[in-house]
């Protein structure tokens, strides 16, 4: 059985193709989904403008982030008594627009947003699938490793990995993403498990594919709804945590306009200058938001479970 | 039954081995020593940085070390804080109660607000009730909790005045601790106004640690009654004629708060992160800020310590909960 | 056993409490500490935090600095002598000094050579049963005052006279022997320990002969204190005092004007305004017994040219350093002594903020393009209440002479042991608090030859600076010393190792209701002698 005849190839293609039109229908059906949920597409539209301003940040903001103005340390926002036209939120206790910092900050929350989901959803996925397609070992030791991180509560353990690795923002982002991973392995690996019986998987195996082509091209596609909902939720998750660490001081370091960041570095001034305290947070509190608004109209059109009849 | 109890139990063995391993590599990994950091500006010799390591027992191979230590755990040893010379399990006992309680509060709160909450969002489907309620509780779930405490702190604490700012008690009222849980003891002690100044202390904090898990179990109780109340015995059950409620109380609940145990076992992890956070903020002593100051404070028996104990109890939990699962749920036991 | 102990102890305090809360006569103080002691047997310990819970309320030294100032008068001995060659320090005790009564311990005899004699040898003597009592002990300020070495050994000559012989002679012994590692505890109640085993309560149910004597302590929450009703030098006007843990500055402060505590040590600069203005609140101020800096790597090329180090150092808006980092909380620093300090030289001018100047001087030493890095540490300290920020100001002020500045950081114990390195790459920021009132404590330990590679951050070894600073510590007369340390300054200010940046300000507020509260220019908080109002 181990030449595959030219009969059951030819099958495995057409059904390839058949999956790649399929595809094509999923798409616009799941658009018809998203659509029909307002919340979804504000964030969405939220979120387009936070991109936005993050990539044409130089050209947005009013002043450079870091420069400070040395006759206006804490100004307070424009419409209160003291405030100054040309500081449209007021400035921090170095004299620097807050403003500009917070646009300037979408940058990094974005950044760490990508960065993370990526180091995780690579890795989780890469792990997922060895350990659902070998099975035996493999797959209990990288489950008991799996185990392991999850018995932490994730921003302890992320506190005491960047304890390790320096703080700093890079080394932040690579702590929550080794936090977050497990729960993308766990997914990877279920439906692995799930879709291996298949009718399809067995007859592409049966085909002559590869391992490696079984697990990346047959396999992967099929699972990837749930990673999609997965990947939204980690994103809002890492720009949570990452100010969390910041706010701790272990995250992005003065003078980065970081949100978290500039929280912390804003504590002092809680009863003196609200402005610098609430408007990073609100900034956080928004990204957030619309991100998991997204996530929730993802999840929605494509899990079949919870559609509209 | 039994064997999928010892086979849960069975699978806790090496995860607990790993953890005792990560727990015993991370502070040998960590950049920076207890001695430096006591001596501060100061200074120290090296000898002196030496010796001091050699009685933290560091001078010794690192296996003998782990050796050591893995013995000490079940001897209920876990070493001595660098800081304070105390048994690191000592000073986790005298703290827990405290991170125990504001835990449970929030948990209580958000259980007895997110269950009601997410029902009514599930049955009032579409209504202006249940977007309001999915609304606010995404907004609760996007919160930076560290930045919501700060502006409750400003509103009740600083503007309003109707609340304290931290702390566990009034200093005025003073008792033996019993139970370290500061509502029973105040309760025991039988000074006249002490229960109430306890509660007092503990609304803020309890409010911004139940946020999140309040959002989650609002958001789970409500798709996971959804999901019950469209399967045909729910529908039968209306056919026969039931009033919407006894469909809802009788049927539909019971199968829909299986799913929705299982989140809030999930959310013990999320609660001890979020003490972290909530203790920091408040002034709380409780377990979360412990090991923050001593992370920086590089008390290694303690964040070895720390670390150990509080996987141990999410472990501990997680193992309730599939218990829990089980009977509730019988399918899954023949599995 | 000790459970019950402790129960009774908490007991007896809760019984105290009632009557507070009752509205009694008693007078009860709060203070909202900003962290919690580490432990209640001083002499284990080296944070001030831990000082003001233990050693100040609790304990007595030989002698002790006289409330307000460095001024060494006479505590548990009513006077001494020194030998001719200065090498044997003769006490005489204080008769019918009583320790304190408490729930665990009740004294059968009064103060002696005995509690003296105990007090120093389990820190000098490694035989001693003491020396290591709890898993973990060391001796960390003793050993950091180099007392090992300077003394051979402790004499009880009779039960009222002690003498302590030196090895060399020191002249600020006097002043160290009034420090917190120097209290006295009771040899009696340490037999007692020691024979029910359980030596380790030494450290936790304090016993001493101080105003106030130990109630209880809630981890990280609340401590509590009563006054010591015989005490030797009059019971106090307080009748309870508690320590309220409460680390964050922000909350120190809402609950000061909650009226949740009475007095707080370390407000944010920010609020400072905010309490000034608030009637029911009173502000104390005083210059700090420190200095912050920024100490140059001078062994290393370019900065081994004073030319250029003094350019740079007319390149630091200190001004701006002021107003962003230390809000008014502080003042610039000229010299590397605090201004409050025996023999600071005030005739010293300091290099004026001028960045045509400095660029002129680093052309003129042939410095061009200049990179260096500035180190922040990562943790407030007294002398420094924001490192970063202060970095960033000097980042921007070197910008504009064309020195561009990059920030390094590391974690805080990293950074003490790497800034150490002589090879050590760029200037750091970093600053140091006065142990004991005497200029040797600043200037021969942060800038002599022999602490290159360790607390001399620049690793700077002037031979005329040296000099004079090893003869000042040998010549016992106080006016000469003070001409020599006056003259080691303007060494400093010429050759230029550091810039000095400024001297912090230590603000405590307090309730317009509390009275006879005494600052301590060496940082500690003492409540001797406070009263409140009704």
């Amino acid at each position: 059985m181990t030449n595959s005849s030219p009969a059951t190839k030819a099958d495995a293609t057409k059904l390839e193709q058949e999956s790649r039109n399929a595809t094509k229908a999923q798409l616009a059906e799941f658009w018809y989904y998203f659509s029909q949920n307002k919340g979804a597409v504000i964030g969405l539209v939220v979120f387009a403008l936070l991109v936005f301003m993050a990539v044409f940040a130089p050209l947005i903001a009013p002043h450079d982030p870091d420069f400070q103005y040395r006759d206006s340390f804490l100004v307070p926002p424009v419409w209160q008594d003291g405030g100054k036209v040309a500081f449209l939120l007021g400035t921090d206790a170095v004299g620097r627009d807050i403003l500009s910092r917070l646009i300037f900050g979408a940058q990094f929350s974005l950044f760490i947003g990508v960065v993370v989901v990526t180091i995780a959803l690579t890795g989780g996925i890469v792990i997922g699938l060895v350990a659902g397609y070998m099975r035996g070992t493999v797959d209990t030791f990288i489950m008991r490793v799996m185990d392991v991180i999850l018995a932490f509560p994730s921003l302890l353990l992320a506190l005491v990995l960047v304890a390790i690795l320096g703080p700093g923002l890079m080394n932040a982002m690579i702590a929550i993403a080794i936090v977050l991973q497990p729960h993308f392995v766990r997914l990877t690996r279920a439906a692995v498990l799930a879709e291996r019986s298949r009718d399809y998987v067995i007859a592409a195996k049966v085909a002559g594919a590869g391992h490696l082509r079984l697990m990346f091209k047959t396999i992967l596609p099929n699972c990837l709804a749930p990673l999609i909902v997965q990947a939204t939720l980690s994103f809002s998750n890492a720009i949570l945590d990452a100010a969390a660490l910041g706010f701790l001081g272990m995250g992005a370091q003065p003078p980065t306009p970081e949100w978290g960041t500039m929280l912390a570095e804003a504590r002092e001034f809680i009863l003196r200058a609200w402005w610098v305290v609430t408007f990073p947070g609100l900034a956080i509190l928004i990204t957030v938001l619309a991100i998991n608004l997204v996530g929730d109209g993802l999840r929605d059109a494509l899990d079949p479970k919870l559609k509209r009849s | 039954m039994l064997r999928f109890l010892l086979g849960r139990f069975g699978l806790l063995i090496p995860t607990f081995l790993g953890v005792t391993l990560v727990a015993f590599s991370f502070i040998r990994l960590l950049p920076g020593d207890p001695a430096e950091l006591l001596a501060g500006e100061r200074g120290i010799s090296p000898e002196r940085k030496a010796e001091v390591m050699a009685q933290l027992g560091f001078d010794k191979p690192y296996w003998q070390q782990y050796i050591d230590y893995v013995l000490g755990i079940f001897q209920g040893d876990l070493g001595i804080s660098f800081a304070s010379k105390k048994p690191v399990l000592d000073e986790f006992l005298t703290l827990f109660p405290a991170t125990a309680e504001l835990a449970l509060c929030a948990i209580i709160l958000a259980v007895c607000i997110g269950i009601p909450a997410g029902i009514f969002a599930a049955v009032k489907r579409g209504s202006f009730w249940d977007q309001t309620i999915m609304g606010t509780a995404l907004v609760g779930y996007s919160m930076p909790i560290f930045w919501w405490g700060l502006l409750l702190i400003i509103l009740f604490s600083g503007i309003l005045q109707w609340t304290p700012v931290s702390g566990r008690i009034s200093l005025l009222y003073f008792f033996p601790q019993v139970t370290g849980f500061m509502l029973i003891d105040s309760l025991l002690s039988g000074q006249k106004g002490a229960f109430l100044s306890a509660v007092q202390h503990l609304i803020l904090p309890s409010i911004v640690l139940a946020t999140i898990p309040l959002a989650v179990i609002a958001r789970q109780t409500r798709s996971a009654m959804l999901e019950v109340l469209g399967e045909d015995y729910v529908r039968t059950a209306k056919a026969k004629g039931l009033g919407p409620s006894r469909v809802v109380g009788m049927h539909a609940l019971r199968n829909a708060l299986i799913p929705v145990i299982t989140t809030i076992g999930l959310q013990v992890g999320v609660l001890l992160a979020g003490a972290i956070l909530t203790e920091t903020i408040f002034s709380w002593p409780g377990i979360g800020k412990w090991l923050v100051d001593s992370i920086s404070r590089r008390d290694y028996f303690v964040v070895q310590g720390g670390l150990l104990l509080i996987a141990g109890i999410i472990m501990m939990v997680n193992l309730i909960v599939d218990l829990l699962y089980g009977l509730v749920n019988p399918r899954i036991r023949h599995h | 056993m000790n459970f019950q102990k402790t129960l009774k102890a908490t007991l007896l305090g809760a019984s105290l409490a009632v009557i507070a809360a009752t509205g009694a006569s008693a007078k009860t103080l709060v203070y909202c500490s900003e962290g919690s002691p580490e432990g209640f047997d001083t002499a284990l310990y080296t944070a001030g935090t831990t000082f003001d819970a233990s050693s100040k309320p609790l304990y007595n030294r030989l002698v002790e600095f006289k409330l307000g100032t460095t001024e060494v008068v006479p505590g548990l001995a009513e006077s001494w002598e020194v030998s001719e060659d200065g090498l044997e320090f003769t006490f005489n005790l204080r008769k019918g000094v009583k320790f304190h009564a408490t729930s665990f311990f009740t004294p059968t005899r009064d103060f002696n050579a005995d509690d003296v004699v105990f007090s120093f040898e389990r820190q000098l003597n490694s035989e001693h049963p003491w020396h290591e009592y709890t898993p973990g002990t060391s001796w960390e300020y003793f050993n950091a005052m180099s007392m090992p070495d300077l003394i051979k050994e402790i004499v009880k000559v009779d039960d009222y006279t002690v003498k302590f012989v030196l090895n060399r002679p020191e002249a600020p012994m006097i002043a160290n022997l009034a420090m917190d590692f120097a209290s006295v505890l009771s040899a009696e109640y340490a037999a007692q320990l020691d024979s029910a085993g359980t030596k380790e309560q030494l450290n936790q149910q304090p016993v001493g002969t101080g105003p106030f004597s130990f109630v209880g302590y809630q981890k990280d929450a609340v401590i509590r204190y009563a006054a010591h009703a015989d005490y030797w030098d009059g019971k106090e006007a307080l009748d309870n005092l508690i320590f309220a843990i409460t680390p964050d500055a922000a909350v120190r402060l809402q609950k000061l004007k909650a009226g949740e505590c009475h007095v707080m040590p370390y407000p944010s600069p920010a609020d400072l305004d905010d309490i000034r203005a608030d009637s029911n609140l009173t502000l104390m101020e005083q210059q700090g017994l420190n200095v912050g800096y920024l100490a140059y790597n001078t062994q290393v090329a370019p900065f081994d040219k004073k030319e250029v180090r003094k350019a740079l150092n007319h390149a630091i808006n200190k001004q701006a350093i002021l107003d962003a980092v230390f809000q008014g909380s502080g003042s610039a620093a000229k010299n590397p002594l605090p201004p409050t300090m025996w023999s600071y030289n005030d005739a010293i001018q300091d290099d004026e903020y001028n960045p045509e100047l400095a660029k002129e001087m680093l052309a003129a030493a042939g410095v061009e393009n200049l990179s260096m890095k500035v180190w922040a540490m990562p943790v407030q300290r007294p002398y420094n209440p924001n490192a970063r920020r202060m970095a960033e100001v000097i980042q921007a002020d070197f910008a504009e002479v064309g020195v561009d500045v990059e920030i390094v950081s590391y974690e805080w114990g990293e950074y003490l042991s790497r800034s150490k390195d002589v090879e050590r790459d760029g200037a750091v920021l970093l600053g140091w608090t006065g142990d004991n009132g005497d200029p040797d404590n600043f200037l021969a330990v942060l800038l002599g030859c022999d602490s290159v590679g360790g607390s001399n951050r620049a690793q700077w070894c002037n031979e005329e600076f040296n000099s004079l600073v090893q003869k000042a510590k040998t010549v016992s007369d106080k006016a000469e010393r003070t001409k020599l340390y006056e003259e080691a300054q303007v060494v400093f200010k010429e050759e230029a190792p550091w810039a000095t940046i400024a001297h912090s300000v230590v603000f405590m507020p307090m309730s317009s209701k509390v009275t006879g509260y005494v600052m301590d220019p060496l940082g500690g908080h003492s409540f001797k002698g406070v009263d409140i109002a009704e």
